[in-house]
């Protein structure tokens, strides 16, 4: 009784087509190039022959410019910069990751339950997600680190709280609409959970959105931390910091413009890399 | 001989340049006389599509014409300067596409659009425009015209929607009208209309149509001549009945042999599907790209050589690229090789639904809360083994009823008896294993019924582990069984769905249904999206799952030919309500319920002899609301006024099991299913 003869032959595996690899176009590859470059300066300042970041070399004062004996030059108390910047890549690259995994599990776990359970429960998340997003986030910076103390936690913590939204209703609007999807019925009439279906059959099919503003806020967060430094509310000090490092140093500019320009442009080239890399990755998964 | 309208010497367009090129149509040569009426058919990727653009000269800059030439009136279009080009467009070839909501500007009235093109092209005042604007909505008859005018797309159905571009084509008057798939989507007794009203229009204006389609019933109505395209290249071409009659190509009389035929079930004739699959290798191919599915193909004479289309002998106007179309044995329709069936079984009611409705609540903006009744008073039952069909145009409620019995809605009125138990209110989430595992379900849409980040395997091994409890090590046996039962090699589980054609998805999501041996199994509208010749592979599948394993099948369809095909039990859906019901023999054969005899005549049927034009759309679904009367009254021929539409008709029962709800006595119901 089998039709035999009506089997389609398989059609040929196309690992080019495939969904499961990452592929990026070349303007995302440039952004993992920058990314990596940072990450690998991050991961060997211990061990690269630098001086340490807060020590002070009062002699190189009278001439504080990019020399031989430091490359960038040296700030308004004598310490090296490239030493700094270095050692300032640290806090940027631990503290902006944690921050945005924090906001995107939040972010996504509340936005999945919302946009599956809809009702009340959405309603009312949406509105307390809209007023974070509609307060003014330096305001909201300076009011929680000033009255909690500018702790490593509490910056995170506050990153996590002010970016959770943004997040939040990405995956909400995609969760709305993979719901309805026809493999999500699939699935509750074998009788699979709700967390089953939320983590398991919808997640999965956001992952390449969401995967792209991960990137997109890693960015808008390294600018942010940036903006905390350079407000003083960032790492105390002598911890180094970029944007501790321009807020030290601005009132030099004119004459020595080095010492603010160059943590400057060590936050300008990380943020570019992740929005390269947030492109790169955009440009594909809109393909798939 | 005088030149043709439209003229097609050795077309061949190709996609892409270097190693990514693909040959999308290949050495194409087909004319159009004017008012003629020529229809292209072929599966989906047999590049019919690629021959509208071309024509119009809208391949994008991906496409190109890498050989071959398209004279129109004469005149080469390749030659035309851009601003000659957008002259010729609108003017003189009108282009009439598949969605007619893509070709309408949602935020601009009808009025406005159709005045647009007489404004373009001819210099013409606002008022004239406006004139013609309504000559064109009186000519697709549509009703009241000038409140049209004011109307927004979205306002419109999609039958209305779809006239309306008609309209905006043949307002320049245009000798060519292009249509690519006019009539996908649209429900069976307004294809029929929109069918009817373009011959109506063709004839009356001399205007030439290139009917692109992959439903030969549709192109049986409206065309003269007709060509099949395969992989780009035209296998068989000449007058319609012809090629339908004494089909001479071993792909048309596949594509023939594998659609069912509303007067014939599966118990005279088993649906033929073509076996194999188009591939890369056989489209590149230097002979003929059907060869290797082709049961008659001889190694060496159909492959290695260029074939040609050459004329039939006897037959003038009819050719045929195959070598070995002369030796041929004359088409014959495939024997009398029944399908299996289950009519051992005894008739025992599985699952009665009494009763059965759903009304969702809205709430109005102002205040108070209005409802829309999607099922009343359904009351049918499914016997243990057989095939109960449900037919209705969309929005009928065939969704609603399949929904309520799964779980995945509840009933708001009436019960659902199934194994002594009344499931109706019983949502999927409070449903036992037990339950959940006995009803199952065969989604539609092939695209979103696998997951995509999950494998067949995975996807199926989930359903063998939730369902039937089966240990982690014997899984991977259960889903080698899986597939074999559904006839795909074990390997597939390794695979993702993107990696599947639509029929291997659709027959994965099967054996999913059947990981756990169901008792009942509620399969929407499983094959619609599938092109024919898998269409028959997959139905012949589930015809053999039935007999195998005893299935209950409750079979939803728009598809009124596949519905006689498959079903045992009949019900018609109309807004909500069941107009008709019982034995399949019955249903189909007189007396009618005015709507089953208005499906019937809507039915493209490639093999009816005469091309009868369809129904008039009588009136469309009118919005009232849950009020009494016969659903139907309003598009119904037959109506009594003042009666029909304010009392609900009485159930007459012509015959043992069979109802019919119709104010109509028995014997004045309809009896003959032509043209009125």
């Amino acid at each position: 009784m089998t039709d035999i003869a009506d089997i389609a032959p398989l059609a040929p595996a196309t690992p080019a087509r495939g969904g499961r690899r990452l592929r990026l176009t070349r303007a995302g590859w440039v952004g993992v190039a920058i990314i990596a470059f940072w990450t690998s300066m991050a991961l060997l300042a211990p061990v690269l022959p630098l001086p340490a970041p807060n020590a002070s070399d009062l002699a190189a004062l009278a001439n504080p410019l990019p020399s031989a004996a430091h490359w960038l030059g040296v700030d308004l108390s004598g310490r090296d910069i490239l030493s700094r910047i270095i050692w300032g890549s640290r806090t940027v690259l631990t503290v902006a990751p944690i921050a945005v995994a924090g906001a995107t599990v939040m972010g996504a776990l509340l936005g999945l339950l919302a946009g599956y359970y809809r009702g009340a429960f959405d309603s009312v998340l949406s509105r307390i997600s809209d007023v974070i997003l509609s307060f003014p986030v330096i305001i909201l910076y300076m009011i929680i680190l000033t009255r909690f103390g500018a702790s490593a936690l509490n910056i995170v913590l506050v990153i996590t709280v002010t970016k959770a939204p943004i997040i939040y209703r990405l995956v909400r609007a995609m969760t709305l609409e993979l719901a309805g999807r026809e493999y999500v019925a699939a699935a509750q009439m074998r009788g699979e959970g709700a967390a089953y279906i939320m983590l398991v059959e919808i997640l999965p099919n956001a992952r390449g959105p969401i995967l792209v503003d991960v990137c997109l806020r890693l960015g808008y967060t390294t600018i942010a931390i940036g903006v905390l430094g350079f407000l003083g509310i960032g790492l105390p000090p002598p911890t180094p910091d970029w944007g501790g490092m321009v807020r030290e140093t601005y009132g030099m500019i004119s004459l020595y413009p080095h010492m603010a320009i160059i943590p400057c442009v060590a936050i300008s080239t990380l943020v570019i890399g992740f929005n390269l890399l947030a492109v790169g990755l955009r440009r594909r998964t809109r393909r798939g | 001989m005088a030149e043709p309208l439209l003229r097609c010497e050795g077309l061949t367009v190709d996609y892409g340049a270097g190693e990514g090129l693909q040959r999308a149509v290949e050495d194409l040569s087909f004319h159009i006389d004017r008012g003629e009426a020529f229809g292209l058919v072929g599966e989906s990727g047999c590049g019919k599509s690629t021959v509208a653009l071309a024509i119009m000269r809208y391949l994008g800059s991906g496409g190109s014409v890498s050989a071959g030439m398209i004279r129109f009136q004469g005149t080469d279009l390749a030659s035309l300067t851009p601003s000659q080009l957008r002259r010729l467009r609108g003017a003189e070839i009108a282009m009439v596409y598949q969605d007619p909501l893509s070709s309408l500007n949602p935020v601009m009235t009808v009025g406005r659009q159709l005045m647009e093109v007489p404004l373009l092209h001819r210099t013409r005042d606002r008022r004239q425009a406006r004139e013609l604007a309504l000559g064109a909505l009186a000519e697709v008859e549509l009703a009241d015209p000038e409140s049209m005018l004011g109307r927004y797309p979205h306002q419109l159905s999609g039958g209305q929607q779809q006239r309306v571009v008609i309209a905006m084509a043949l307002i320049a008057e245009p000798s060519l009208l292009i249509m690519d798939e006019p009539t996908t989507g649209l429900d069976v007794t307004v294809e029929a209309a929109v069918l009817a009203l373009v011959d109506r229009l063709r004839r009356r204006h001399g205007t030439a149509v290139l009917f692109i389609s992959h439903n030969l019933g549709a192109v049986g109505r409206l065309c003269d001549r007709v060509g099949v395209l395969y992989a780009g290249r035209l296998v068989e071409e000449g007058p319609l009945r012809q090629v339908f009659d004494n089909p001479r190509h071993p792909y048309t009389r596949g594509l023939l042999a594998c659609l069912p035929s509303v007067d014939r079930d599966r118990r005279s004739r088993r649906l033929v599907p073509i076996g194999g699959a188009l591939s890369e290798a056989s489209r590149l191919a230097v002979g003929c790209a059907f060869a290797d599915r082709c049961r008659h193909a001889v190694d060496g004479l159909c492959t290695g050589q260029p074939i040609l289309l050459e004329p039939v002998t006897d037959e003038s106007g009819h050719s045929v690229r195959c070598v070995l179309s002369d030796r041929l044995p004359d088409f014959r329709w495939p024997a009398e090789d029944a399908s299996p069936l289950t009519e051992g079984i005894a008739a025992e009611p599985v699952l009665t639904a009494i009763g059965l409705g759903k009304r969702y609540d809205l709430p109005r903006p102002a205040g108070g809360r209005s409802s829309i009744t999607a099922l009343q008073g359904v009351d049918l039952q499914l016997e243990r083994g057989r095939t109960l069909a449900i037919v209705g145009e969309s929005g009928s409620g065939k969704s609603t009823f399949a929904r309520i019995v799964l779980g995945l809605t509840v009933a708001t009125e009436g019960e659902v008896d199934f194994h002594g138990a009344n499931i109706a209110r019983l949502s999927i989430g409070r449903r036992s294993r037990d339950l959940r595992q006995r009803l199952q379900m065969i989604f539609q849409n092939p695209d979103s019924t696998l997951n995509p980040s999950h494998s067949v395997g995975y996807a199926l091994e989930r359903a063998v582990s939730r369902l039937h409890g089966v240990r982690r090590s014997g899984r991977r046996a259960a889903v080698a069984r899986l597939l074999q039962l559904v006839q795909l090699p074990a390997a597939l589980a390794e695979r993702m769905p993107d990696e599947l054609s639509g029929g291997q998805r659709q027959r994965v999501a099967i054996a999913r249904a059947l990981a756990a041996a169901p008792e009942i199994v509620v399969a929407d509208e499983p094959v619609s999206a599938l092109d024919v010749s898998v269409q028959a592979a997959v139905v012949n599948l589930l015809q053999d799952l039935q007999a195998e394993q005893a299935l209950s099948l409750i079979f939803i369809s728009h598809d009124i030919a596949l519905v006689r095909y498959m079903a045992d039990q009949v019900a018609l859906f109309y807004r909500g309500h069941v107009v008709e019901a019982g034995p399949a023999d019955a249903v189909f054969a007189p007396p009618y319920h005015p709507y089953t005899r208005m499906l019937l005549a809507s039915v493209p049927d490639p093999f009816a002899r005469s091309t009868a034009a369809g129904p008039r759309e009588a009136g469309t679904v009118s919005s009232q609301e849950g009020g009494r009367g016969c659903p139907f009254a309003a598009r119904c021929a037959w109506r009594v006024d003042g009666l029909c539409s304010e009392v609900d008709p009485p159930t007459l029962e012509p015959s043992d099991g069979h109802r019919i709800a119709c104010h109509l006595g028995l014997q004045e119901l309809p009896r003959d299913i032509a043209s009125t």
